[in-house]
């Protein structure tokens, strides 16, 4: 079927092509649009009949009229996949963007991916050593985890992922990941202050950059991530490799999605956004993870900006009921100057049950994050308490708790953009801060790490 | 017209074929690949067919056959510790036929059609029989007898019927009228499976968690919602009644779930003990895993094959309990269909028939009186996760409607790490009602009574903290700080429970009893210690105390609590002294 050009559009409406009378086309096939200057776009079919076509345009409809040509593929969007896809900047549906040739496939993968048997899956308990304290400690990332940042407008979530992206390890070894960085609608600024990151940590050499930028078109986005993820299973799954995915930003994914939804004249659901968002998304998140009889492993960060700081917001609502957990950045924290604003407190990371403990982090790792938990949050409620009452009608517990949430802050969560804590680091300075609260109060602690860490006790 | 028809349109999951001579839910097999497809709706010559595998690089033109069947389980020995998708391919199979991960045009048997069972006959040559009625017995596992039943729809005499070893699609039973029985049936998902007629349900079903038994029970034969948003222990709590509940068959369905979440429970069951019976867990279980990333159609297809699964045991005279989580995601499933075939919506983009689809599915709940006689019951106990935790939409109303107990899980609890994260002042149950009785037969004559201190104790901590918040409890008359700390033993040591725990997991309710007697001994010790002059402060203190609330961690409390009550009550007693 490939080679034969119809000119039967009839109508064109936001990203979408209709056209009638062709061959039978295949649902998901790839379509090339040949436009009278010669240019050519990229679409895929999205409905399929006998008598209209359906086509989805990744480039923008921009002057596609009816005289423009188009050719189906006889196939549906694949990546041509290869080692050398490590080290490669690549655009928002595949091309080369570096410069450098084409990828010479090894494979041609098919992008939608194929959902993981759930019965093939192992369950994860690597511990992932991010070096930063609040994470390490409160809501432990693990190998196979994806574990979104939910952050907003303005906070320093660029930075964390960063961070995290440069220090991730698996404690007690030097292997690194292999970083497939994701970016969807992200300014150009944003986009450099990563490749520039990249670079000057020498990240770069092993990282697959696929990159569609804010004014690249919107519905190339919703492939993009398609492709990182197909690229990030290969290394994987055929390479051995520990993948990383960070992409960014999911909510500019989830508002091109809804501009198709809307095209389409779909019925929508909670605020535009379309009612399949939810397997839509699931059909990303869910490619992270590690298969029986693989070495590799995918690990997933997803960064999301709530729109007006609103978790409730349907992207990370959605997103909340897929991820294995949550890391929430905080405004606050981040306006007190607090870097990395993390608040643990809405924070969470499901999988943390299975790799913490004495054979992987250190046994009393579970103990001492219920606690910091536990004095960190009735502190925070105290701050509420002391602004009504004052701080003298508080007892003396109050008072040492009220004292630990501000040291808790201060030391704990606050760290250099460079600092890479280890797990005993961070573990060591969780009972040098709770030494300030008087152990009875301490009621989260097992006796026996008491003496064995508590400061008073070691010396 | 004819049973081969060809491809109109593709539109994701939803396909429509032309030609073909189709009644509603008519299962077909779509394009050359064959996939499977279940006919939903006619349109003159069209057939509109969702499909329950990835329609990519499907062409119009391409064939369509229809199976004439509608959409069925197989049922017979072979289920009980199985793994199925949604739409009962067992997911082992489906690993060693396409790798890690699920392509598609696969078919499986839903068991092993050669494994030879033991099937010892139960009924004698001549015998009148009916549809339902049990003709043998097949030791599925080491505690499961699965019992053999003439199909629903057939009736006779028995002409012939022998023990001995067969596999399950080989005759056991031949009746005058020449049908023949296999130990294998089959029967339509969304027809419920007939029972001679529904009971109240009287019996609760004990699930180990303080709360849900002591304070909101379930019935056996019930059916309850737990709502809760994301990361607020839905999950948790389903994996818990799962295990501990003291029901006979478990039926659990991931719907719409995380991958390594399935993963946990796969891993984790087949090494749990099940407390009633002290075998492994898997022997009573069927899991049902259609994971979020899966095709939307075979989602919305998993509850109804969950619910004829344990509809089926049901009629064997056992007692079932059927988890769903999430309904709301099999909800998503309806109206991603619904929405594709371009129908009017109703509230949110859900289609207008979504509360009576969740009221069908809940009413396939109840405990019966099977077509043999026996007694049988299907408890359902479904989650949902409301958008933002926001109960007012339309999944959770509708559910809300339909059960008689609800869970509501609290993020704000969740947070302070109170699990079972379950707000005991919006949740309710309207089963005590019909239990109360069991309870005053089988664990104590005033246990209802005692329920109702529990509770009231709970409701006017809830309006002292209100006047807390202002003053600061200091300002409270001291009867009314005694009752905060009643209020703060019955949350702390009473109300939560850690579900992963070897011991607190799960708590017989017997010692639930005693738990709640405990609470109101110190009450009543404390109230008399105070009245003759002791402080509050020495009273709440005494180390018997701290002693009596970290028993609930040990092994053999049960034997031990009514001893440390008292010395409690003696040690409280002394603090007069003190003075």
């Amino acid at each position: 079927m490939t080679g034969k050009e119809y000119r039967t559009i009839t109508d064109v409406k936001g990203p979408l092509v209709f056209l009638n009378k062709t061959e039978p086309v295949a649902f998901g096939e790839i379509v090339t649009i040949r436009l009278a200057d010669g240019s050519i776009k990229n679409g895929q079919v999205l409905d399929t009949s006998d008598d209209l076509v359906i086509v989805q345009v990744f480039e923008g409809t921009a002057k596609i009229d009816r005289t423009a040509g188009v050719t189906f593929m006889g196939d549906v969007f694949k990546l041509p996949v290869s080692k050398d896809l490590v080290g490669r900047i690549l655009d928002g549906a595949g091309r080369p963007r570096d410069g450098g040739p084409d990828i010479v496939a090894e494979e041609n993968a098919d992008i939608i991916g194929a959902a993981i048997n759930p019965y093939s899956r192992q369950s994860p308990h690597d511990f992932i050593q991010t070096g930063i304290s609040a994470i390490d400690c409160c809501t432990t990332l693990v190998r196979g985890q994806k574990l979104p940042i939910f952050s907003a407008s303005g906070l320093p979530h660029n930075d964390i992922a960063l961070q995290i992206a440069r220090q991730a390890k698996l404690k007690g070894s030097d292997e690194q990941f292999i970083v497939v960085f994701c970016a969807m609608g992200i300014t150009a600024e944003e986009y450099n202050f990563f490749r520039s990151d990249l670079e000057r940590t020498g990240a770069l050499e092993n990282a697959a950059l696929f990159v569609n930028l804010a004014d690249d078109p919107a519905v190339e986005r919703i492939i993009t991530p398609r492709l990182a993820l197909t690229a990030a299973e290969y290394l994987a799954f055929e390479h051995d490799y520990h993948v990383l995915v960070i992409y960014t930003d999911m909510t500019n994914y989830c508002d091109a999605l809804r501009q198709i939804g809307a095209a389409r004249e779909e019925v929508p659901g909670r605020r535009g956004y379309p009612g399949y968002m939810y397997t839509d998304l699931a059909m990303l998140y869910e490619r992270a993870g590690i298969v029986k009889g693989k070495k590799g492993s995918i690990t997933q960060f997803p960064i999301l900006t709530m729109p007006g700081d609103d978790i409730t917001h349907p992207i990370p609502d959605l997103s909340g009921y897929i991820t294995e957990g949550q890391i929430v950045i905080s405004r606050e924290l981040h306006q007190q100057g607090i870097y990395p604003p993390i608040n643990v407190l809405p924070s969470l990371s499901r999988l943390m049950g299975s790799c913490i403990g004495a054979e992987t982090t250190r046994e009393d790792h579970k103990s001492v994050s219920d606690q910091m938990y536990a004095a960190y949050a009735q502190g925070r409620e105290l701050r509420g308490l002391v602004a009504i009452v004052g701080e003298d009608a508080l007892n003396e517990r109050d008072k040492q708790l009220l004292d630990f949430s501000g040291v808790f802050e201060d030391r704990f969560l606050r760290q250099s953009r460079d600092e890479d804590r280890s797990i005993d680091e961070t573990l060591d300075l969780c009972w040098e801060l709770m030494s300030s609260i008087d152990t009875k109060y301490l009621v989260r602690l097992d006796q026996k790490w008491i003496e064995k860490y508590h400061p008073d006790n070691k010396a | 017209m004819s049973k081969e028809g060809v491809i109109y349109r593709i539109s994701g999951p939803v396909v429509t074929a032309t030609g073909m001579s189709a009644g509603m839910y008519d299962v077909v097999r779509v394009g050359n690949e064959g996939l499977m497809g279940e006919v939903i709706e006619l349109h003159g010559e069209k057939a509109v067919i969702q499909v329950y595998e990835d329609t990519s690089g499907i062409r119009p033109g391409e064939p369509v056959i229809n199976t004439g069947e509608t959409l069925s389980v197989s049922l017979g020995p072979g289920l009980l510790t199985q793994i199925y998708d949604g739409i009962q391919r067992p997911l082992p199979t489906l690993e060693e036929v396409m790798g890690v991960f699920i392509t598609r045009g696969v078919d499986a048997d839903a068991f092993d059609l050669e494994k030879k069972w033991t099937f010892e006959a139960v009924i004698e040559k001549g015998a009148a029989v009916e549809g339902g009625q049990v003709i043998g017995h097949v030791q599925e596992t080491e505690t499961i007898v699965h019992k053999i039943m003439v199909p629903p729809t057939m009736n006779g005499v028995i002409k012939d019927i022998k023990s001995g070893d067969f596999n399950v699609t080989e005759t056991v039973c031949t009746l005058e009228d020449g049908s023949e029985i296999q130990m294998m049936q089959k029967w339509p998902v969304r027809t419920p499976r007939p029972y001679r007629q529904k009971y109240a349900p009287d019996t609760p079903l004990i699930t180990g968690m303080r709360i849900l038994d002591f304070l909101f029970p379930l019935a056996k034969g019930g059916a309850a919602g737990i709502p809760g948003p994301f990361g607020s222990g839905k999950t948790v709590t389903q994996q818990s009644l799962a295990k501990y509940s003291d029901a006979q068959i478990v039926v659990y369905i991931g719907c719409g779930e995380r991958g390594n979440e399935m993963t946990e429970v796969l891993d984790e069951f087949p090494h749990l003990i099940d407390p009633n019976t002290g075998k492994p867990l898997m022997n009573r279980t069927v899991m049902i895993a259609n994971t979020s990333n899966m095709p939307v159609a075979a989602r919305e297809a998993s509850v109804y094959t969950g619910i004829t699964i344990a509809e089926y045991f049901r009629d064997m005279g056992y007692d079932v309990a059927l988890m769903a989580d999430s309904t709301s995601r099999w909800a998503e499933a309806m109206r991603e269909i619904s929405s594709r075939l371009e129908e009017m919506p109703g509230e949110e983009g859900y289609p207008a028939y979504l509360s009576s689809r969740i009221a069908e599915f809940y009413e396939r709940a109840g405990r019966v009186e099977t077509k043999n006689g026996d007694d049988g019951s299907v408890t359902v106990i479904g989650a949902v996760s409301p958008p933002g935790g926001d109960i007012s939409e339309p999944v959770s109303q509708g559910t809300l409607r339909i059960v008689k107990a609800f869970w509501g899980l609290d993020a704000g609890l969740a947070r302070q790490r109170h699990f079972p994260a379950i707000n005991w002042l919006n949740s309710y149950s309207l089963y005590p009602q019909s239990l109360n009785q069991w309870f005053r037969d089988n664990i104590a004559q005033d246990f209802p009574e005692i329920r109702t201190q529990i509770s009231g104790l709970l409701q006017i901590e809830a309006e002292l903290q209100e006047i807390v918040q202002l003053v600061g409890s200091d300002a409270l008359p001291v009867d009314q700080q005694l009752t905060l700390e009643v209020a703060r033993m019955i949350r702390e040591f009473f109300l939560q429970q850690n579900g992963f725990h070897d011991v607190d997991a799960y708590c017989d309710i017997h010692l639930q009893y005693s738990m709640s007697k405990a609470i109101l001994s110190f009450q009543e010790a404390a109230k008399n210690a105070m009245a003759a002059g002791a402080q509050l402060n020495d009273v709440v203190n005494v180390p018997a105390r701290t002693a009596l609330m970290r028993g609930r961690f040990e092994k053999g409390y049960i034997d031990t609590i009514d001893d440390m009550v008292k010395a409690m009550v003696d040690e409280i007693a002394d603090t007069v002294e003190d003075n």
